[in-house]
């Protein structure tokens, strides 16, 4: 099995070999269920897992087809940084929410249908070609074979598609940059006062008071934050009130009893004698 | 294809059976191991003997432990998501052990009769495995923390996440410098083009940075925010028991072999040893090549431990800052150098005496300017008024030495060591 499933190496452009077959029959369904997965779970981080699951099996088939470099990264930049993003938001919605069933957009059911058909006609299109015309090179052919195929890839990539490739990491950074610059116009984060500024200010009176507000509680018989704090002379310190939370009533406290001792059960003629 | 993978190539599949039971007993012994050691050496950091009850010297007290948890009953919260909590551990463990194939733990050794490699695989792209790995393994933590239901699991998996892309980036720029020089990503290439020098001498920048980063990403202290004690209760596992958060535990572990193991494959040479060779040239055995791994990944592994007993946890902010703002561009730039520099050296002219030449010209000059340029005058402090009639102590308060202060110099000038006082503090339970 081992054997049949390694033999997989063959950089001319010839059949599938039969590794390469069992490969692709345990890795397409993976794929294609996780596809699947994806557009009909309802959970929004499930449907993130699915798709997990069909980029990582494409990234082994990647690897199947002597493919390494790609198909690892393909595992560490789009299921390692992408996706993880992705799951960052998501995990941020909450995990109960789920799709809104009201369509924000107008017509965008239509759209979308429309415009999904014509992925698949292009798609579909592609793929008969290639399956009809193409005749397979093999990597071997392009001087790029499974153990070249990194120095292949680079040599490519700095030569033959210099432009391409110094365009496309433009725009991602004009990109980043973009995402970067929309979102800190909205927060104020860059003229936040710092530490030293906020004591200064305090010290100089620009703040209505110059310690924190009294934490409720701190000076009461409990310590609940629904229970104000207690001023020394036993008033309510009216700056402890949360606006939030319903503060309880403070129970005045007993006075203690003369004798103490009777509260053990004794009196405090034992003690004398 | 170099001999190390004609000689792997050639392996039948009983070897390669041994090599898959033997990485994963490595694994977990050096988990046990690793645990035991990081309580003994943080508890002599606090002054404190550390476990001593189980076993010869206590060394098997992480075994006992081991056992226990197994048989701790398991608990699963009302409010999980119940498949993706079952599953979380299992995926945070497996690329941890995954990642451990591709590391080149000693040279060509006769194995039963069997000439073999102490390496399971060597592909072209071993460096990548390793990065794919821990990508993967970082999904059971976030999973974990989201399938729990928990308001301090969900915030610990959230930091997990940015925490391991961000020092990802840096991790994957420092590994740049090493490939370059080596023009190949295959590990045992790595170790084989390190025979004349390590990398750590050439490339200290990137060193530095893989240190600094493989501590972020393995989650460990100071960078353990997602399992921040003293703020999340634990984290990502707070909600998981028994053999399920073993497996978190395990696969921390391992993770911090890997990274250590990469980080001596990649900078201190892999397994071999420098000098010793000369002396005897039984040293080249592939055999004393695994010892010599071993112990250099047992340095790291006790920075790891070191750093635990000895630094604060960053603040979440501050750790951001020094990912991006600090270890990224220092990346880059010492990329950039190199680039730099390796193309001058390719290049007709390239000449070494006139690169050094020049390299000390720019040095010297930028050392003048920096000479000349004046020293900042200090602004004076802005005078304070109080605003209010709040009580608070003078300005110009000096305070007085405390008298405990006060006796230690008294005894110090005196020529007598004080005893030392043992802070018998409070250090964090070991977990």
């Amino acid at each position: 099995m081992i054997t049949t499933l390694a033999q997989a190496a063959a950089d001319t452009g010839g059949p599938m070999t039969l590794g390469e077959s069992i490969a692709f029959w345990i890795l397409g369904p993976v794929a294609l269920g996780g596809a699947l997965g994806m557009v009909l779970a309802r959970n929004a981080v499930h449907s993130a897992l699915f798709l997990v699951m069909t980029m990582l099996s494409l990234g082994i088939l990647y690897m199947v087809q002597q493919a390494p470099f790609l198909g690892f990264v393909q595992i560490i930049v789009y299921t390692g940084a992408v996706m993880m993003l992705f799951l960052f938001v998501l995990m941020l919605v909450g995990r109960d929410s789920s799709d809104s069933v009201v369509e924000v957009l107008r017509g965008q059911r239509l759209a979308g249908l429309v415009l999904g058909l014509g992925l698949a006609v292009l798609l579909v299109a592609a793929i008969a070609r290639s399956l009809v015309d193409v005749t397979p090179a093999g990597l071997g052919a392009g001087g790029a074979g499974s153990s070249q195929n990194l120095h292949g890839i680079g040599r490519l990539i700095f030569t033959d598609y210099l432009l391409a490739f110094e365009l496309t990491s433009a725009l991602l950074i004009t990109a980043a940059l973009g995402a970067m610059v929309l979102a800190h116009a909205q927060s104020k984060s860059h003229d936040k006062p710092g530490q030293r500024r906020t004591v200064l200010d305090r010290l100089n009176g620009r703040h209505a008071r110059i310690s924190p507000l009294p934490g409720p509680g701190v000076f009461a018989t409990a310590n609940s934050v629904a229970v104000p704090a207690l001023l020394p002379d036993g008033s309510i310190a009216p700056e402890s009130l949360s606006d939030i939370i319903e503060s309880t009533p403070v129970t005045e406290t007993e006075q203690p009893p003369a004798d103490p001792r009777s509260l053990t059960g004794g009196s405090s003629q034992d003690g004398d004698r | 294809m170099n001999t190390t993978q004609q000689l792997l190539a050639d392996d039948p599949i009983w070897i390669i059976l041994i090599k898959v039971v033997g990485l994963f007993a490595l694994g977990v012994v050096l988990t046990l191991f690793m645990i035991n050691w990081e309580r003994k050496v943080v508890g002599r950091m606090q002054q404190r003997p550390g476990p001593n009850r189980v076993g010869p010297g206590g060394w098997l007290q992480s075994l006992a432990d081991g056992l226990k948890l197994a048989f701790k009953e398991d608990i699963m919260p009302t409010l999980a998501d119940k498949r993706v909590y079952f599953i979380a551990p299992v995926i945070s463990t497996i690329p941890a052990f995954v990642a451990f194939s591709v590391i080149p733990f000693g040279g060509e050794v006769s194995m039963f009769g069997e000439r073999t490699v102490l390496q399971l695989v060597d592909l072209p792209v071993g460096v990548l495995v390793v990065l794919a790995c821990s990508s993967i393994g970082v999904y059971g933590i976030v999973l974990g923390g989201w399938a729990s239901g928990s308001p301090y699991s969900l915030l610990g998996a959230l930091r997990s996440a940015a925490q391991v892309i961000s020092y990802e980036i840096a991790l994957g720029l420092s590994i740049v410098a090493v490939i370059l020089y080596t023009g190949s990503m295959s590990t045992s290439d790595i170790v084989a083009a390190q025979g004349t020098g390590w990398y750590v001498w050439l490339l200290i920048p990137s060193f530095v940075v893989f240190v600094i980063s493989m501590v972020g990403e393995t989650n460990r202290a100071p960078f353990d925010l997602p399992e921040a004690e003293s703020e999340l209760v634990g984290g990502f596992h707070t909600e998981y028991t028994s053999l399920k958060f073993a497996l978190f535990f395990l696969a921390e572990y391992v993770n911090m072999v890997t990274v250590s193991a990469m980080a001596t494959t990649l900078f201190l040479g892999g397994g071999q040893i420098p000098w010793l060779g000369h002396l005897w040239s039984g040293f080249d055995n592939g055999w004393f090549q695994f010892l010599a791994f071993i112990v250099k990944t047992l340095l790291f592994l006790f920075v790891f431990i070191w750093l635990r007993g000895t630094l604060p946890r960053f603040r979440y902010d501050q750790f951001m800052r020094l990912g991006w703002k600090c270890l990224v561009p220092i990346s880059l730039l010492w990329i950039l150098l190199i680039f730099a520099v390796r193309a001058w050296r390719n290049s007709q002219s390239g000449d070494i005496t006139t690169l050094l030449v020049a390299g000390g010209i720019v040095l010297a000059v930028v050392l003048v300017v920096a000479f000349l340029v004046p020293d900042r005058r200090r602004t004076e402090p802005l005078p304070i008024e109080l605003g209010s009639d709040y009580p608070v102590p003078p300005l110009d308060l000096t305070v007085p030495t405390p008298p405990r202060a006060r006796t230690r110099r008294v005894a110090g000038s005196s020529g007598k060591e004080p005893a030392a006082v043992g802070s018998g503090d409070s250090g964090k339970e070991s977990e």
